[in-house]
């Protein structure tokens, strides 16, 4: 599964446990209309972290906060994975 | 010459008349109060003398009315409780005992079983003159993270805006706020707004934040704050670009390096502080280099506020502290006169680090969790012989609930029943995010739960 069918299948579970109905993903779908919460996210990015063993969040020297799906996903790839 | 006025011992009204009312207000999108008509009328159609002397439960469906009436009401009541946005129904009886609460104040009715006095909103209209005799008002604040009866701290207005410092004279600042102004952190920015010369624009319930950003941006805020959480909440939404503050403030939880320095990178003019302040301490400290953590020269500071820290937590000593919890037995000081924060701090070179709390209350987003009360919901399965609540980092909300459990078996199927159980009795920010199952959980000589600091 390519990274960004991990991230939007995540999402899709993120949002079936908490009861949330997930917008379409698409590159420039603003992530805070996505219909996810910011424990929505924070649940998110932990399941990412044990899928992928990083998080960019917390390991990048230049964190910044993605706007669109489009943005989170190039953040997600961009970051060095572990060897 | 006439000798100066210590303003410390004024009532709220007359600090803010003190501080020139022409010109400014409170506004929260739905209405907007100029702050001379918010000292000189009543919202208690002809009854607010009859509650002088009283002790009040201020319980209010909206921020503005909140804070109207803890202007109108300051130097009239007794004590002055105010009831945070998610006070539960069912803890009114606790809170009215504990608190010796005569009537309630508000657009929220109580419950006609509590049998307790009831002071509805009426339309504004002027004040006339009153017949009693100012009296310093106790103001009484609910802690974040207990379980069961809420626990109610008593402070002065003196104590709550003692760390507010008059800012230059010609630029009133404009404030803004993503806390509830029914929560400590949320009180302190209301009244600097109202004793230092400024207006507020307050947010409305389940606004959004790109909404309230584009009406922050209409308003021209000029002091922006909010918890971490919110901060970087808004770094995320297209509409950050609406706002462009002169001082951005974070408090409530600790500030990593990740969002300090995306609020310069989205900031660049501005000033971005941290603070540190709790219920019980008061405001603590500002720090504004733009690094996480404080220096650790602060802990031998001499001034307002003093610090020390004691089996690795932080505890504070100032005139801004808390005079005491309401209600209940429990001391607030230590022999010395400080208050333990129960926030873990690790010093490495010269600086500081907060490393979350030593009790094991976990903060998500500033809401605060008390494991034992997540893991007694769990115990209660039938199937479940033990389970470890804990925070794991998150870069999000600050912290997310996990849930280590030790049971007779360990499937799916078991794993959904807990968190079925879990979702039904709590709301969802204290639901385990993770259940993992282990074999057994470590256990301190003095038979209690290992709760280690992740």
């Amino acid at each position: 599964m390519t990274l960004r069918a991990t991230i939007a299948a995540e999402m899709q579970t993120v949002a079936a446990q908490q009861t949330k109905t997930l917008a379409p993903l698409t590159d420039d779908l603003v992530l805070l209309d996505c219909g996810l919460d910011s424990l929505c996210f924070a649940i998110l990015v932990a399941r990412l972290e044990d899928e992928f063993g990083f998080d960019p969040f917390s390991t990048e020297d230049d964190v910044y906060f993605p706007t669109t799906f489009g943005d989170f996903v190039a953040f997600y790839e961009r970051a060095p994975q572990p060897a | 010459m006439n000798a100066p006025l210590s303003p410390h011992k004024l009532c709220l009204s007359s600090r803010i008349a003190l501080s020139g009312c022409e010109g400014r207000w409170l506004s929260d999108g739905a209405s907007e109060v100029g702050l001379c008509d918010a000292i000189s009328q009543t919202r208690l159609g002809g009854l607010r003398d009859s509650l002088a002397g009283l002790n009040l439960l201020i319980r209010t469906q909206d921020q503005l009315s909140a804070a109207l009436l803890l202007i109108e009401l300051d130097g009239a009541a007794k004590r002055l409780i105010v009831a945070p946005p998610d006070l539960d129904e069912a803890h009114l009886p606790f809170v009215i005992e504990d608190g010796a609460v005569d009537a309630m104040v508000g657009d929220l009715p109580p419950p006609a079983s509590l049998g307790v006095r009831h002071v509805p909103l009426c339309p504004s209209q002027p004040r006339v003159r009153s017949s009693f005799a100012p009296r310093r008002s106790e103001w009484v604040m609910f802690t974040s993270g207990t379980t069961g009866r809420p626990k109610m701290v008593a402070h002065t207005l003196a104590a709550l805006t003692g760390a507010i410092k008059p800012g230059p004279a010609d630029e009133a600042p404009i404030w803004g706020t993503f806390y509830d102004i029914r929560r400590y952190g949320g009180l302190q920015m209301l009244l600097r707004a109202l004793i230092g010369g400024g207006s507020m624009i307050l947010s409305r319930p389940e606004e959004r934040v790109g909404a309230f950003l584009t009406r922050l941006g209409e308003k021209g805020v000029t002091h922006l704050s909010g918890t971490p959480s919110h901060w970087r909440k808004a770094l995320m939404s297209p509409d950050l670009h609406a706002v462009s503050p002169r001082y951005v403030r974070l408090s409530g939880e600790i500030a990593d390096q990740a969002v300090l320095d995306n609020l310069k990178a989205a900031f660049p003019d501005a000033p971005v502080g941290h603070a540190y302040a709790s219920t019980e301490a008061g405001v603590g400290f500002e720090v504004n280099d733009g690094l996480e953590g404080f220096p650790a020269a602060y802990l031998t500071r001499v001034g307002e506020v003093r610090m020390k820290v004691e089996d690795g937590t932080l505890r504070l000593c100032s005139g801004r502290t808390a005079s005491g919890y309401v209600g209940a037995a429990a001391d607030l000081q230590d022999a010395d006169g400080f208050i333990d924060s129960g926030d873990l701090i690790e010093q490495r070179g010269d600086r500081c680090y907060f490393m979350g709390r030593a009790s094991g209350v976990i903060n998500v987003g500033g809401l605060k969790i008390n494991p034992e009360e997540v893991e007694a919901v769990i115990n209660r399965h039938p199937a479940v012989r033990m389970a470890l609540v804990k925070g794991r980092k998150s870069p999000i909300t600050g912290a997310i609930v996990v849930a280590e459990v030790v049971a007779d078996g360990g499937d799916d199927s078991l794993k959904r029943e807990i968190l079925d159980r879990c979702r039904a009795a709590l709301p969802p920010f204290k639901v385990p995010t993770a259940i993992k199952f282990v074999e057994a959980l470590a256990v301190t000589p003095g038979g209690k739960l290992e709760r280690r600091v992740a």
